[in-house]
């Protein structure tokens, strides 16, 4: 035996992962710059990051894309956009990570045009569109098609991208957006596989005999992107549990056997649900420790790593806050020895156990998903789970069962040097940057050839329409691309087919609230007061403006106030202006709750003010979400009663305080 | 102070934007605002008028994930194409310990939120018996003046939809293929005899076409050989939704309005009563059948509250 057979170490260094930073905004130049300076950094990828326009399939001179143009992404509205974003950025060598869903056909496309544009044949391209649907419809919200269609234009990038761009990773089923909405590590794996099955099925279906040769082929280009929270062992184990039920199923429900298409691909961005606003340097710490989670064992390791920002809970970063954050995954796998070892919880009882517990709590958790008739249809069962699973965890932190470092204890702080500049340590995008897209889309669209669009819209409807399962949209999606099609048409052209759909709210089903929690009970009782002396139960309106899809937030205060005793009209995400004013007006309620994270506040809590003016409706205007310290005097100079932020943890107080707040408005308040 | 018969005056003159006004009224509880609402009421009773309501109450119910909301989006759509307007007074059933409910029904219901000719107002019934919220009944009443079609729509089939066949001039419940509740329900005479049956989901094809055909063989045997079954299909392209406007329609031409109007009033003078005095109330009368022949003793053209104040008096005399 060789000394070579005893050494703890592996016989050569791993290399490390694909580091990326999920970045972009304002305009495509600006981002390319971006980009440009991440990868002169040492950063080894791209992950582009879209607004909400283009992820929801509008031109930003759309009446929803209001306030949004820009902000948490970049715009993409036509391939010249595209080829702009790409300038400069082999994209024969490059790996892009697109987090990309309902349009993601679309912007596949754009990218493969781009390609041609720079000489790349489609073959050579490397990357992944997110173009997970399910998550959408439970946790993000950024979809635009009702779920079958949706569920086809899924199926049809696969048997595409599996032929014709044979290096591309055509879905990445998401685990990460449950844990942001709640989810336990069980529920997350549980979900997570559900929606793979659904996925693989709907491909099955879409290839018809073709199956039989490419299942294989699908079944290894599909990869997931996962979350990884605080509880880094757990979280570790988590992953180790996926890998094994990811092998299970290809060899049993789709008679895969070459092992390296078994094997269990992730890419992973690190928990953000758990920053604090709270002395957010702590944040730090935690996304260092999340990262552990997806690194330290090498039987798990993640392919590709993005971190959050440090200062994600405050408002959106800028490069350098996204720089600190590649320089700790830099750290990692340079500094450190965790690339020479083989996998280091190899005989832990410790981690099978866990991994033991997992698995069986998993597989009854699918087994409850497959009776619902599997992932689409079980969407309002795991929706109102996920619902559910959030109201518990924020009453554990409510609570201080669960504690949080600087938020629920240790809260004393000295001031922070780190955000005190004037922008409160965020970048914050300017304001112009949605004119001059308007602008822009509108010579976009005078200056192409108006035929040649209409022509290859009118052959994307003819084969959106099409029943026959060799019909694939990316073909018509392709030319409609390069035909100079913007991401509205698209997108209207498929709408005009498929119908628009609304998710479930999940909140209807929602478990109450046990009894003599956390003040609750004397709460009802002062709405049981409030209601004697306004003649009616207390009435609020809790909705989301704007194409932000992130619901966490509304369905929580509506669950809770809900279990204070008051009547909840819940309007869901997506909302117009005028339809929150009508809504109002016609409800009748006593006061209205706004939630808002993608930082479009600036511009869209003022104009639902001034139509809920112009509707003559009294009530009061409460806003909660990623709101900076710097725009709460104006939000509340342009008429809001009250801000809240993360920081305020205790929902159980802002529903009091709204309480509070419709009985003075009123003129029925408790007697002093 | 809401000036009551002012509102009135405005919905009597179909001035529908007094709709937000008057359900908030009508939806209260406290004395004087009870004051006012009876004094609403009175602008738009058959005495003032000099004829009923002329809106069309239509009742809609039928068991949760029937596709009642995409039935009154497709329903919302095909009357404002013909121009009708239309309020629509969604009772949610939920009730909860803490008295507080989720009404979700708004964001279910397709309609563009720009167009003053839809009015949607969402209440929860609480613990209330019957099935109606507190003051749906009146509402329905009152927005019957100023708009052309008003829909109750409220969850369930069988047993808690009474109140609504009280109120509306013709009632539609809906039933999804393979469900079979509506028709061991009509078998057993837990469900009266709705005025029309609405099977939804015809696209699923087969399973559709025998739920309508089991459905009108059910309601021959029961001796109903009007009552129409119509199957729709709300997904695209749709279909049925013109049959069911024209049905709804023919019921309510073929139907004695003043009649029904007049039971109605009765009826809900009665569970007024009921609910404020229960059943102890009732035996003060001489039970629920004595007092409803009591009821059609008195002049036809009093309002519920007159009736209910009626009924009072004789409970203490």
């Amino acid at each position: 035996m060789s000394a070579a057979e005893h050494s703890p170490r592996l016989p050569e260094r791993d290399a490390p992962w694909m580091m990326r930073t999920y970045a972009g905004h304002s305009t495509a130049a600006a981002s390319n710059e971006l980009y440009r300076r991440n990868l002169a950094k040492g950063q080894t990828g791209l992950s582009v990051a879209f607004d909400l326009p283009t992820q929801t399939g509008y031109d930003p001179d759309d009446e929803l894309a209001r306030g949004e143009v820009g902000k948490v992404g970049v715009p993409i509205a036509h391939r010249g956009d595209m080829a702009a974003l790409m300038e400069g950025i082999p994209l024969g060598e490059m790996n892009t990570s697109m987090t990309i869903n309902a349009t993601a056909a679309w912007l596949l496309a754009l990218y493969i045009v781009a390609a041609e544009q720079q000489g790349v044949p489609q073959e050579q391209l490397q990357g992944t569109t997110q173009n997970d649907i399910i998550k959408e419809f439970l946790a993000r919200g950024t979809y635009a098609f009702p779920p079958a269609p949706s569920m086809r234009l899924i199926a049809d990038t696969i048997s595409y991208t599996v032929e014709h761009v044979p290096k591309w990773n055509p879905i990445n089923i998401c685990s990460y957006h449950l844990q942001e909405a709640g989810a336990t590590p069980v529920q997350e794996i549980a979900y997570a596989m559900s929606n793979a099955i659904a996925v693989l099925d709907a491909a099955r279906e879409r290839l018809g005999p073709k199956a039989d040769d490419l299942m294989g082929e699908v079944f290894g280009r599909i990869s997931f992107f996962v979350n990884a929270g605080v509880r880094f062992i757990e979280e570790h184990a988590k992953l180790r549990a996926m890998a094994i039920l990811w092998e299970e199923l290809g060899r049993e429900r789709y008679g895969v056997q070459d092992e390296r298409r078994l094997r269990f691909r992730y890419g992973v961005q690190v928990n953000s649900l758990g920053l604090t606003e709270a002395q957010p340097e702590n944040n730090v710490q935690r996304i260092v420790l999340e990262t552990l989670a997806v690194t330290l064992g090498r039987q798990a390791r993640a392919r590709a790593i993005q971190l959050p920002a440090w200062n994600e809970a405050l408002g959106l970063p800028r490069p350098w806050d996204q720089q600190w954050s590649l320089r700790i995954q830099q750290v990692m796998a340079y500094e450190t020895d965790m690339l020479e070892y083989p996998d280091i919880f190899a005989g832990s009882k410790v981690m099978d156990g866990l991994v033991q517990e997992l698995l069986t709590g998993a597989r009854e958790e699918m087994a409850v998903v497959q009776e619902h008739g599997g992932a689409v249809e079980a969407v309002p069962y795991m929706k109102a789970a996920l619902v559910d699973s959030h109201r518990e965890r924020l009453r554990r932190i409510e609570s201080g069962e669960q504690v949080v470092v600087g938020q629920n204890r240790f809260a004393e702080t000295e001031p922070s040097p780190l955000t005190d500049d004037a922008e409160g340590g965020i970048l914050v995008v300017d304001p112009a940057v949605e004119a001059q897209q308007i602008e822009a889309v509108r010579r976009w669209r005078a200056e192409r050839d108006r035929s040649e669009v209409d022509s290859a819209l009118a052959e994307l409807a003819r084969v959106a329409r099409s029943e026959d399962p060799r019909e694939n949209l990316m073909l018509p999606t392709i030319a409609a691309a390069r035909a100079g099609a913007t991401t509205g048409e698209w997108a209207q052209t498929l709408r005009d087919v498929f119908g628009s759909y609304r998710a479930p709210t999940g909140v209807g089903e929602a478990a109450g609230a046990p009894a003599g929690d956390g003040g609750l009970a004397e709460l009802r009782e002062e709405v049981a007061h409030l209601q004697e002396r306004l003649g009616r139960r207390p009435k609020i309106l809790v909705g989301k403006p704007g194409l932000d899809g992130h619901s966490n937030g509304a369905e929580q205060i509506a669950v809770r106030a809900r279990d204070a005793g008051m009547d909840v009209v819940y309007e869901g995400i997506r909302l117009t202006p005028t339809q929150i004013a009508a809504s109002a007006l016609q409800e009748g309620v006593h006061v209205i709750g706004l939630s808002i994270l993608s930082g479009s506040h600036r511009e869209l809590i003022p104009a639902v003010i001034e139509a809920l003016r112009e509707a003559g409706v009294q009530a009061p205007v409460v806003v909660g979400g990623i709101i900076p310290e710097q725009d709460v005097a104006p939000l509340k100079q342009a008429g809001v009663a009250a801000v809240y932020t993360p920081k305020d943890f205790d929902i159980t107080r802002i529903v009091r305080d709204i309480v509070e707040l419709v009985g003075e408005r009123s003129g029925v308040g408790a007697p002093a | 102070m809401i000036d009551g018969a002012e509102i009135g005056a405005r919905l009597r003159e179909r001035d529908l934007t007094a709709a937000p006004a008057a359900l908030n009224l009508l939806e209260s509880t406290t004395a004087a605002d009870r004051e006012q609402a009876a004094a609403l009421l009175r602008e738009v009773s058959p005495a003032a008028l000099g004829q009923e309501v002329p809106g069309h109450i239509v009742g809609v119910t039928g068991p949760p994930g029937a596709g009642k909301s995409t039935l009154l989006s497709a329903l919302l759509h095909t009357w404002r194409e013909q121009d009708r307007t239309v309020a629509m007074l969604a009772v949610d059933p939920s009730s909860r310990r803490s008295g507080g409910s989720l009404l979700g029904d708004r964001a279910r219901i397709d309609f563009d939120p720009a167009d003053r000719g839809v009015f949607i107002r969402s209440t929860a019934a609480g613990e209330r018996l019957g099935g109606l919220a507190w003051g749906t009944r009146a509402a329905a009443q009152a927005l019957a003046a100023a708009f052309d079609v008003v829909v109750i729509e409220t969850v369930g089939v069988g047993q808690a939809e009474t109140d609504i066949a009280d109120v509306a001039d013709t009632v539609a419940v809906i039933v999804q293929p393979g469900s079979g509740d509506a028709l061991q329900f009509l078998k057993s005479g837990i469900m009266e005899i709705p005025d029309v049956l609405v099977v939804t989901k015809a696209d699923l094809g087969q399973p559709a076409i025998s739920a309508r055909r089991d459905l009108s063989a059910a309601l021959r045997s029961l001796g109903s050989r009007t009552t129409p079954v119509v199957a729709v299909s709300s997904l695209p392209p749709p279909s049925g939704v013109d049959e069911l406007v024209v049905a709804l329609d023919e019921h309510r031409a073929n139907l004695n309005l003043p009649e029904r109007r007049l039971q109605a009033r009765r009826a809900g003078a009665l569970n007024d009563f009921v609910n404020d005095h229960g059943e102890r109330g009732l035996r003060a009368l001489g039970g629920r059948t004595a007092a409803r022949t009591w009821l059609t003793e008195q002049y036809p053209d009093l309002d519920e509250a007159a009736l209910v104040r009626l009924l009072e008096g004789k409970m203490g005399g």
